[in-house]
């Protein structure tokens, strides 16, 4: 009798409201994803539509109604990165930072310069053409070439496992070879980023990472349509 | 202003060191291997090791001197929120403030209004708090400070008055500067805007 009345009472104990809003092609909103599933952690999802977002959303983010937006018990949480810290420091297990201060601002630097520095300067080769590509490509490889060089002696970012900066460099994995065949240029190969190459396959198969990877197809679709958009307005050069 | 908020930081904690002035038109080669990625400042070097990016440095800073002065709150959702903040200050002032100093026109019309809307949200995130922090100066008020020593450029170049438009703020802000740590490393906001329009007339003399 005691003891399934202690079970009741860790199981109430266990029950905690947690909520992801996301969308099924967000790349941030994927990271959370990521962080959750691999620490074990039980959510529900709300997937949201962009064109038509919910008021839910818009009260629990009305500073940039965006997604993810992860709540915890009512609680709401913004921006990736930040939801990101927030799981490890209140989920233990798996963790995704490492321990040591040093080595834990290395990781916040990388994971700031990858959406700071490299996904905007690949994007901007994503929507420009003619000569304005060309040099847009320098400066995205420039950028790559400093994340290529991190790899060096190790699997991940985060070394034998998957860390913070690995899930903040997650859209590497599938979305770059898509915006690279929509709009035709090649950013990375096996003779410059051999490393990013191998770390692509490691982290696109790695378990956990590889259930969540939203349709490509439908990725190529999607972003066939943002390039027509682009390419429409400007004047090729 | 981002240099400023590890020095306030520092202060903040009561830990010793030695400071290196930087010509960023002249970049040192110490600065350069240190930060051969971005090569700006600040450059926290600890033990030979460097930290870049100044709320990674602040960050850094209470993580390793977590006895004194705690700058971050302990809770993880507390923190989630600074953090939030912090990071909303860096992608909003700092580019809104540039508008309205370097535009004319419609732009910095524009600008100014964009620029008062977020100073207008931080008010209402700090409500009636002494600091962003609570009852404690903390991250958001350390990254949101350094700003301070721009207002009156901002009020000229832009033509605005903060004080009207946002009284909480500037109460703040002058909560702020009775801090040591603050009023020491912050400079004078009439020198600020002098140096700025110093460096705008060499500018249109060598073009």
């Amino acid at each position: 009798m005691a003891s399934s009345a202690m079970v009741t009472a860790n199981q109430l104990i266990i029950m905690e409201e947690l909520k992801l809003f996301r969308t099924w092609s967000s790349p941030f909103a994927l990271r959370v994803v990521w962080a959750l599933d691999l620490k074990g952690i039980q959510y529900d999802t709300i997937f949201e539509d962009i064109s038509n977002k919910s008021s839910l959303l818009l009260q629990y983010n009305p500073i940039y109604k965006k997604v993810p937006v992860l709540v915890h018990n009512g609680k709401p949480l913004l921006e990736s990165l930040v939801i990101l810290e927030y799981i490890d420091e209140t989920w233990k297990q798996t963790p995704l930072l490492p321990e040591d201060p040093s080595e834990r601002a290395t990781a916040r630097f990388w994971a700031k310069f990858g959406d700071d520095k490299v996904l905007p300067s690949i994007w901007n080769v994503f929507i420009k053409q003619g000569k304005d590509q060309e040099e847009a490509i320098v400066t995205a490889q420039e950028n790559l070439g400093f994340v290529e060089r991190q790899l060096t002696g190790k699997k991940f970012f985060n070394g034998e496992t998957i860390g913070l900066v690995d899930l903040a460099f997650g859209w590497l994995a599938n979305l770059l070879s898509v915006l690279e065949e929509v709009c035709g240029a090649t950013l990375i190969d096996h003779e410059k980023f051999p490393l990013l190459l191998e770390w692509i396959q490691n982290f696109a198969y790695a378990p956990i990472i590889k259930e969540s990877w939203p349709p490509r197809d439908k990725l190529i679709t999607k972003y066939q349509a943002h390039h027509e958009v682009y390419t429409s307005k400007e004047a090729p050069k | 202003m981002f240099g400023m908020r590890v020095r306030i930081a520092l202060a903040e904690k009561g830990i010793k060191y030695e400071y290196k002035e930087e010509d960023l038109k002249n970049k040192s080669p110490l600065l350069l291997e240190m930060n051969p990625i971005k090569k700006q400042i600040p450059v926290l070097i600890h033990n030979g090791k460097p930290v870049c990016e100044s709320l990674i440095i602040v960050q850094y800073i209470d993580e390793v001197w977590n006895d004194k002065s705690p700058l971050l709150p302990s809770d993880p959702y507390q923190r989630a929120q600074a953090r939030f903040w912090a990071d909303f200050v860096d992608k909003k002032v700092f580019g809104d403030a540039q508008k309205v100093c370097s535009t004319k026109g419609e732009e910095q019309e524009a600008g100014k209004k964009e620029f008062l809307e977020t100073l207008k949200t931080l008010e209402v995130e700090l409500g009636d708090k002494p600091y962003f922090g609570g009852e404690t100066f903390g991250y958001v008020d350390l990254s949101f400070i350094t700003f301070y020593s721009w207002f009156h450029a901002y009020e000229v170049l832009g033509n605005i008055n903060i004080e009207a438009e946002c009284p909480k703020i500037i109460a703040w802000a002058k909560r702020c500067m009775q801090k040591e740590a603050v009023a020491k490393t912050l400079p004078d906001q009439k020198k600020v805007y002098e140096e700025h329009v110093a460096r705008l007339r060499k500018m249109f003399v060598s073009e």
